[in-house]
């Protein structure tokens, strides 16, 4: 497959102050993005955080209550969805029912009028390339899962769109399918490099897979950011959350030296660190439970708790301990604790993250 | 691991193998089956009785001639035989344009919006109308002397009434008031059963909105409006009141229920009445018939976006 788009592909498209209300609800709030051709974005987020309203925006479904979508500085919110040339990947992959493999693949491109041995040319490559050839002339229901979801990944993609939209396209398949289309989908996006727009609410999928996060919440942009940026230095307490910071616990600021914050639990004054410029006087003290361990004596940074769950998960035990102030910690070990053990922690202060309480 | 070798036999001694009620159960026999009873006897009382015993009495006619002078008489007589013609001038055409004109208003109101229900209740009201009242409507706007003539001839585009009931038009009319309703309940949610995304998937691969019923939404509705046409057209072929109140019972209007009624019931030759009845069940089970036979040339599986 050539790697040259149809149209021809784009350096940039930016979503200008784009924004949705329905009725009252504003489901985006004035979204500012950029996209560069080649990239592949994933928008994170919960479910009606307002991902699938960009991605449905995006693809003219939608209609924008504000702002404009430019593509190389030529707007495009205002064109029909036939005629953006995305390709987009439905949630619950939207196959014709009544129309084989093969001319579920073909549609786009009957619809463009390419001629006939062309059409068959190209659908029989992209059918190879997703591994579906012996399956072309089955019908939809004929399929698994996860040849349905391939089948709709080859109908987005064999018209070699300018833009790729993916809305939660492994949302439906069970876990194991998932890795395994998880990485089919980083191979499409490796080997044929078209920009792709990716919605979730898996945040590991959306490490795995995307060049760049946009994490929203409410409408409203959280952090945009390489996995990187987004996993080890999340901008406020929400986008920790999400990012696996499990563990948040309440604290007063008591000192703060640039990055280089004190903060005290009830009688322990711990160390973390702040990125944000701290400027309230309650906060949370974010940490992954696997970034805590057993300590076998008192020192800096260390806090007592009763363990009242433990369980089983192979190599590590997955514990849940209640702190003096009733405050859990969950926390990921290698040491076997049982129910009841009072245990020390270890809280390492560059793993601990402090955030005002109301970031 | 269980133990190997020791595995009991299938029927080990001291365990009486499985009672009859257990086995007829497996079968799926058992007392579900007594809430059939109802549906069986409304069938045979009400349906398979009548008709075998038309069927019968249309084979014996009343002056003799052998047991199908009844069905000679019908077809030699073109003034009986033409019925068959006038039914089907009113009814095709008047089931055609109730399934048609449901598709844009049905597509129009498949999604949700404000006074959706309101509009429903009036598009369905006319199921409630009954003949007689509708005739009554028919006769009071559409007559020599009702406001739409009034209109016409007030506005200057006519000089004479315009003739729109007491003959082909009336009846017509009245079928599409009473047949629109039901065509348009089935096409509704023939056309809500359908996943909406597989329109929007079709647009996102470049089909304008003609194109997207063109290929996807009629191939998955048309084995639907396929059955809507049947139902509206067996609901009008056996057109009766109207065809008098609105229409001109001894002429253009003269269908075939008429017809079976006069002579059962006027000439009381009950043998003529029930072939003529036969002939008309016949003339609708052969329409439908065919319509069935195109319908199983199509797509007939689920319409959601999964296959």
């Amino acid at each position: 497959m050539s790697v040259s788009t149809e149209g021809g592909a784009f350096a940039e498209l930016r979503l200008d102050r784009v924004r949705r209300a329905f009725g009252e609800h504003v489901a985006l709030r004035d979204l500012e993005l950029t996209i560069k051709g080649g990239e592949f974005v994933a928008l994170l987020g919960p479910s009606g955080c307002g991902k699938s309203t960009a991605l449905n925006c995006l693809a003219g479904l939608l209609p924008l209550s504000g702002g404009q979508i430019l593509m190389d500085g030529r707007r495009i919110d205002t064109l029909p969805p036939e005629k953006r040339g995305f390709g987009m990947v439905f949630q619950n992959y939207a196959l014709f029912p009544h129309m084989s493999v093969r001319r579920n693949v073909a549609f786009g491109l009957a619809m463009r009028g390419v001629a006939r041995a062309e059409r068959i040319r190209r659908v029989d490559e992209v059918l190879r390339l997703v591994q579906l050839t012996e399956h072309a002339d089955k019908f939809p229901a004929q399929l698994s899962g996860g040849q349905q979801q391939r089948v709709a990944i080859a109908r987005a993609i064999v018209l070699e769109p300018w833009l790729v939209l993916m809305d939660e396209p492994l949302s439906n398949l069970d876990a194991s399918l998932r890795l395994e289309m998880r990485n089919e989908i980083r191979r499409l996006h490796q080997s044929l490099g078209l920009t792709t727009v990716y919605v979730t609410h898996d945040q590991e999928e959306a490490l795995a897979l995307a060049d760049r996060l946009v994490v929203l919440r409410d409408g409203v942009v959280q952090q945009v950011g390489s996995p990187e940026q987004v996993y080890a230095h999340p901008a406020n307490r929400y986008v920790a959350g999400f990012m696996g910071y499990r563990n948040m616990i309440p604290a007063t600021v008591s000192e703060v030296d640039g990055d280089l914050v004190a903060v005290d639990v009830g009688e322990v004054t711990l160390r973390g660190i702040s990125r944000d410029r701290i400027t309230e006087n309650s906060a949370v003290a974010a940490i992954r439970p696997s970034d805590v361990s057993v300590a076998d004596r008192e020192g800096e940074n260390t806090l007592r708790g009763q363990v009242e769950i433990v369980e089983y998960h192979g190599r590590e035990q997955a514990v849940q301990a209640r702190l003096p102030g009733g405050v859990p910690l969950h926390v990921r070990t290698r040491s076997r604790l049982a129910p009841g053990d009072s245990v020390l922690f270890h809280l390492p202060p560059e793993r601990l993250l402090v955030f005002g309480e109301h970031s | 691991m269980t133990a190997p070798t020791t595995a009991p036999p299938v029927s080990p001694p001291g365990e009486r193998p499985p009672g009859i009620a257990h086995r007829l159960a497996e079968r799926g026999i058992d007392r579900v089956l007594l809430l059939l009873v109802p549906g069986v006897v409304f069938v045979v009382v009400l349906f398979a009785y009548p008709v075998l015993y038309g069927l019968q009495l249309s084979f014996q006619p009343e002056e003799g001639g052998g047991p199908f002078a009844n069905y000679e008489r019908f077809f030699g007589d073109p003034y009986l035989r033409d019925t068959i013609w006038i039914t089907l001038r009113l009814a095709v055409p008047a089931a055609l344009f109730n399934v048609l004109a449901s598709i844009p208003i049905a597509y129009r109101m498949r999604g949700a919006f404000r006074g959706k229900r309101v509009l429903t209740t009036i598009l369905v009201v006319p199921i409630t109308l009954g003949t007689v009242l509708t005739a009554q409507g028919l006769i009071s706007y559409l007559g020599p002397a009702g406001w739409f003539n009034k209109i016409l001839i007030g506005i200057g585009l006519t000089d004479e009434p315009v003739r729109l009931v007491n003959n082909y038009w009336g009846v017509l009319f009245s079928l599409i008031i009473t047949g629109f309703p039901f065509a348009f309940l089935l096409t509704l949610s023939y056309l809500s059963g359908i996943d909406p995304t597989l329109e929007q998937a079709a647009a996102t691969l470049g089909a304008d909105r003609r194109r997207r019923f063109r290929h996807i939404t009629f191939p998955l509705l048309a084995p639907g409006l396929a059955i809507t046409f049947c139902l509206t057209f067996v609901l009008a072929f056996s057109v009766f009141p109207s065809a008098y109140l609105v229409g001109l019972p001894q002429g253009e209007t003269r269908v075939i229920s008429i017809v079976a009624y006069e002579s059962a019931f006027r000439d009381t030759d009950y043998p003529l009445g029930s072939a003529i009845a036969m002939v008309m069940a016949l003339v609708m089970l052969v329409v439908v018939g065919l319509v069935l036979v195109w319908r199983s040339t199509m797509y007939r599986g689920a319409t959601g976006g999964k296959g």
